[in-house]
């Protein structure tokens, strides 16, 4: 009986919140330009940055400092299940080896996941991708070999190194800008030398560069994770 | 009506219904399936409203990694959900 009521309670609190954010949201005009800052970008984004994709220019170039912390944020998530997971000795447990169309099929498709991977995070200023989309393709690539080979495992020693140097040189980028006398991800190469022309690959100011450090980084660490949850603790005489 | 928003009812319906398998399932390692289909259309979907690289992004974490890891999780644990004692009905859960 008491369920019942609660019930009732909580039905006739969520109708009316609903109610109310329904009238609150019919008279928000849907899909009109109410702010004049993405105008500004659209307008200024290639004499300021010199990248056609007005995407990654903003969150390389003018929100920078937002995608620093969001790798941090990938480096603690990935940290975490490293140390959450954590067995003195861990090995593969797979037992069953896959199937010949699915070796057959990883043998051949993963250089071209990790180059699919690699052009989507070098072009980031010319085409659609960045980063973040690239790093996560190269990171599929090496869950296809986990999922087909039963013994393998990612160069740990190597993913490693890779992943803290390219994370610290994310923040030297940075700090040159700081260094010459502007503020931290400041973009020197464009600001200063306009290198390139815009709409060909060498252009764009520091974007290619921050782009393939964060693909590198969201590669190696995503792939970490993976082998993370994949390796079993064995609990033997060790 | 215009074919085009046909073709985004149409995904939208097949994400709901994804979705609320998914949550029905008693079988963990279909529900993941079904969360994974709810990616997969959200990425055509964001691709339909000219978003390509949040569809690159979210059929590459979405669909396969998130995926991947959830099915790693099943695998340490247990495949199938155990029945409460008391089942509500399917229009609230507690």
């Amino acid at each position: 009986m008491v369920s019942i009521l609660k019930r009732s309670l909580a039905i006739i609190t969520i109708l009316i919140i609903g109610y109310w954010l329904a009238v609150a949201m019919s008279h928000v005009p849907f899909g009109q330009d109410k702010m004049l800052v993405g105008q500004y970008y659209l307008n200024h984004v290639k004499d300021q940055t010199g990248a056609i994709n007005a995407v990654t220019a903003i969150v390389v170039n003018y929100r920078g400092f937002d995608t620093l912390g969001e790798v941090t944020v990938l480096f603690i998530a990935s940290t975490g299940v490293g140390a959450l997971l954590w067995k003195r000795k861990r090995e593969r447990t797979a037992r069953v080896p896959g199937s010949v169309v699915l070796t057959t099929g990883t043998r051949f498709l993963f250089p071209f996941i990790v180059l699919f991977g690699a052009y989507i995070f070098i072009h980031g200023h010319l085409t659609p991708g960045g980063g973040f989309p690239g790093g996560a393709t190269i990171a599929t690539g090496f869950l296809l070999l986990y999922m087909a080979f039963t013994v393998y495992e990612i160069p740990h020693k190597g993913f490693e190194v890779t992943e803290g140097l390219v994370g610290m040189s994310y923040v030297a980028v940075g700090l040159i800008g700081l260094l010459i006398g502007s503020y931290f991800l400041y973009d020197w190469i464009w600001q200063t030398w306009h290198v390139g022309t815009v709409g060909k690959l060498f252009s764009g100011g520091f974007i290619p560069i921050i782009y393939i450090l964060i693909g590198l980084k969201v590669g190696t660490e995503l792939s970490g994770i993976i082998d993370n949850m994949l390796k079993e603790g064995v609990s033997g005489n060790d | 009506m215009n074919c085009i928003s046909c073709i985004n009812y149409i995904i939208i319906g097949i994400m709901v219904l994804s979705a609320v398998f998914a949550v029905e399932w008693r079988d963990l390692l279909a529900a993941v399936v079904g969360m994974a289909a709810v990616s997969l259309f959200a990425s055509l979907l964001f691709f339909f409203l000219q978003a390509p690289d949040v569809a690159m992004t979210e059929a590459a974490i979405g669909a396969a990694l998130s995926g991947a890891v959830f099915i790693f999780a099943i695998k340490r644990t247990r495949r199938f959900e155990t029945e409460e004692e008391e089942k509500p009905g399917w229009w609230v859960r507690w």
